[in-house]
């Protein structure tokens, strides 16, 4: 049979799972091992401190991506699987940015940002402004560009990956 | 009572039924044998290699259907149980694997003989933990035992440090074991039975496709029901071969590279591939586009991570393969598809595999002659042309059982795999078939058989070469025979593809070699000479007896399907 040529998609996964040594280290090495590239990944402890959670996203066709979460599920130490790629979940990413070297019209021009796309400046000096952005991925990636584009090989951008979690309301995504 | 990490330890593998513990001793496990001194429930066999002990664990374990148990140190000897681990991995082997370890406050400070073994067999082991507190013990056990031999079966590492041996604890080892992340698949889906039943009564062309999970479930016996219900022809995999006898009239043979001209073109042609307990992987396959290509492909697997890996498959079945396939005689009724069946019986007829012996011995005269004198034997195989003549000609039937390495295809498993065979089965012969090459690669348990007195019968399929590769360079790299000659000497012209008389006396010599641990040796030549070799060697019962065969140096294993070639196109003479 041959092969299916599925499109590539955004995929996102939500993993319970032991909080122990190591287990960090063989998801990672799962998806390693079996050359499955990872966009992200976030993880930590739940309110029950004998489990973690991951936010997992990559890109992969649905074959691969099925393939994926057996693999996971069959790991010992993953306790639960939930595919979050089709249902309406929150997700939010944090991002930091640093805008260096601002004039004070730079720094006019970066508050003025800041109001439009709800970012929150965390600090500032004279010629400095630091950002958080906590917003979805693909919003953070769109501030980054345009952060770039205004304040040219100026910014120092640091993001920590998406935590997910289901929508409570079916409509809200 | 508290009582000591080693004791709860040698209580915990009596709890566990263990008779047989494979150990070596080293600075990190000298509490463990200390606690094992003088135990009369437990035999512990000492190999020479910690690759070789635990390549016997695997022979015991595939041999006997309990779990292998191995004890080694903690550096060196976890690092050498690592080949062990991924073999048994890839064959669904269960092993229990204690690695003794540096104390828990030393670890990570690069301490003498400190290896982070579990960081290192994550990606080839079912489940491998480090044991942090003492309190832990008896349920990380408990917890590796069920592990290693539920759902699919595998190799569980369980790194020990030294103060936790040490440590006083709790003597209570738990009955059960709940994990919340581990719940093997137990039940059979009966919808999907009905509905692979209906897709097979349809079939105008169907086979059944057998691999190593229907042996591991211990099937064979319901699978021979259902294929003489339904009258469908079964196919095997390497692993799967034995499975139903393959003396039985619906049997076809092998599938792969190496399978035979009637399984190949069964698969190619067939119209509704029934698949239980295979893996599809590329050996089996071939060109992946051009395999089954006018299938319906039902496929039976306890591990839900095989199905539709490799091979989109149509009626997926998540079950053990003994339920599943009791489930499905339930329903089956015969099919009329006598056409199909005699024109895969005429192609077996008219394509055999078979051996030209006109140059004198060959390995299948050799293997059929075991066929012939040892009806209740298990026969392991080390990795090569030795492995492959053996899976083509070896009949496997309820009494006669085949240990390979099918997955990894680790050379050196053969030998030792025998040696643990031949533990869990004292009443059974033995047969190790080996080649010049693998045998080398753990030639020391020679001693391990020798001091245990186990009259193994040692097949050394002697053709000076590293024949396999030998004969890939032969087909396929204009016969440059790089670095395979095992008879290549600092004499002899650095590139060299002629062997004759010329060529230098092999090294080692097998029968002194066999001769200085105190055991027979036997050179062959000829075949007259092969019986009555099998013959001296079954009457040796005080120890291991090697018989070399001095088979033709440039023999070939065919048919052969290229790799990336399509199933059916294979190269049938050479």
């Amino acid at each position: 049979m041959e092969k299916s040529m599925d499109t590539l998609k955004k995929r996102w996964i939500c993993l319970f799972v032991e909080n122990e040594i190591g287990v960090l280290a063989r998801i990672s090495g799962l998806f390693s091992s079996k050359s499955y590239n990872i966009d992200s990944l976030t993880v930590g402890e739940t309110e029950d401190n004998s489990i973690s959670r991951m936010t997992i996203s990559l890109t992969s066709d649905d074959r691969t991506f099925e393939q994926i979460k057996k693999q996971l599920n069959r790991s010992v130490e993953v306790i639960k699987v939930v595919d979050y790629t089709d249902i309406p979940i929150h997700k939010k990413e944090l991002l930091f940015i640093k805008v260096n070297k601002c004039s004070s019209s730079d720094m006019e021009e970066i508050f003025r940002i800041a109001e439009v796309f709800t970012i929150t400046v965390s600090d500032y000096d004279k010629n400095t402004v630091l950002l958080e952005c906590v917003h979805t991925e693909t919003k953070n990636n769109d501030i980054i560009k345009l952060l770039e584009k205004s304040f040219p090989n100026r910014i120092e951008a640091v993001r920590g990956g998406s935590v997910a979690i289901e929508s409570i309301s079916m409509s809200e995504r | 009572m508290e009582i000591k990490g080693t004791e709860l330890f040698v209580k915990a593998l009596k709890e566990e039924g263990v008779e047989t513990l494979f150990a070596y001793p080293g600075g990190m496990a000298i509490d463990l044998f200390d606690a094992l001194y003088g135990q009369r429930d437990i035999e512990v066999i000492l190999p020479r290699h910690e690759q070789a002990l635990i390549h016997a664990a695997d022979g015991y374990a595939r041999s006997t259907g309990k779990a292998g148990v191995c004890l080694v140190t903690s550096g060196p000897g976890a690092t050498n149980l690592v080949t062990g681990i991924a073999t048994a991995n890839y064959d669904s082997v269960p092993l229990v694997c204690f690695t003794g370890q540096v104390p828990a406050t030393l670890i990570g400070n690069d301490a003498f003989q400190e290896v982070d073994i579990v960081g290192i067999t994550r990606s080839i082991c079912k489940y491998a933990v480090t044991v942090r507190k003492r309190e832990d013990l008896g349920e990380i056990i408990k917890k590796a035992f069920y592990i290693a031999k539920s759902g699919r079966p595998g190799p569980v590492v369980i790194d020990l440090p030294k103060d936790i041996q040490q440590a006083y604890g709790s003597g209570n080892y738990p009955e059960e074991i709940m994990i919340r992340g581990y719940k093997p698949n137990t039940g059979v889906h009966e919808g999907q039975i009905k509905k692979a039943l209906e897709a097979l009564n349809k079939a105008e062309k169907p086979v059944f496709l057998i691999g190593g999970g229907v042996n591991i479930a211990g099937a064979g016996e319901e699978l021979t029901r259902l294929a003489e219900v339904t009258g469908v022809p079964v196919i095997t995999t390497i692993m799967g071969k034995g499975a139903i006898s393959t003396c039985h009239p619906l049997y076809v043979g092998n599938i792969g590279m190496h399978g035979n001209y009637a399984s190949n073109h069964a698969i190619s042609e067939c119209d509704l591939l029934f698949s239980i307990g295979v893996r599809f992987n590329d050996r089996i396959t071939g060109k992946i586009s051009e395999f089954a290509p006018d299938a319906t492909i039902i496929h039976v697997d306890i591990d839900p991570a095989s199905i539709s890996k490799n091979i989109s498959v149509n009626i997926p079945i998540v079950a053990d393969a003994k339920l599943a396939i009791e489930s499905l005689q339930k329903n089956a009724k015969p099919l009329n598809i006598k056409k199909w069946v005699s024109a895969i019986m005429k192609w077996k007829k008219d394509f055999p595999i078979h051996m030209d012996s006109r140059p004198g011995m060959t390995p299948e005269m050799i293997i059929r002659k075991i066929n012939e004198l040892f009806p209740s034997s298990i026969v392991t195989t080390d990795v090569g042309q030795n492995q492959l003549w053996t899976t083509q000609y070896l009949e496997l039937n309820e009494n006669r059982q085949m240990l390979t390495s099918g997955g990894l295809g680790t050379m050196g498993y053969g030998f030792p795999a025998a040696i643990g065979a031949k533990i869990g089965n004292p009443e059974k012969t033995v047969i190790c078939i080996s080649g010049d090459g693998g045998i080398q690669m753990n030639i020391q348990e020679m001693a391990t058989a020798a001091a245990l007195e186990l009259p193994i019968i040692i097949c050394i399929l002697n053709n000076g070469y590293l024949g396999n590769v030998r004969q890939w360079q032969e087909m396929f790299f204009d016969k440059r025979y790089s670095s395979t000659c095992l008879r290549y000497r600092k004499s002899c012209q650095k590139n060299c593809n002629n062997p004759g008389k010329a060529c230098p006396p092999y090294i080692p010599d097998f029968i002194k070699l066999a001769e200085s641990y105190g055991a027979k040796g036997i050179r062959i030549t000829k075949t007259e000479e092969i019986e009555e070799a099998f013959k001296m060697a079954d009457a040796n019962k005080s120890g291991p007896t090697i018989i070399e065969f001095m088979i033709e140096r440039e023999a070939n294993v065919l048919p052969i399907v290229p790799g990336g070639n399509a199933l059916n196109d294979m190269i049938m003479e050479w």
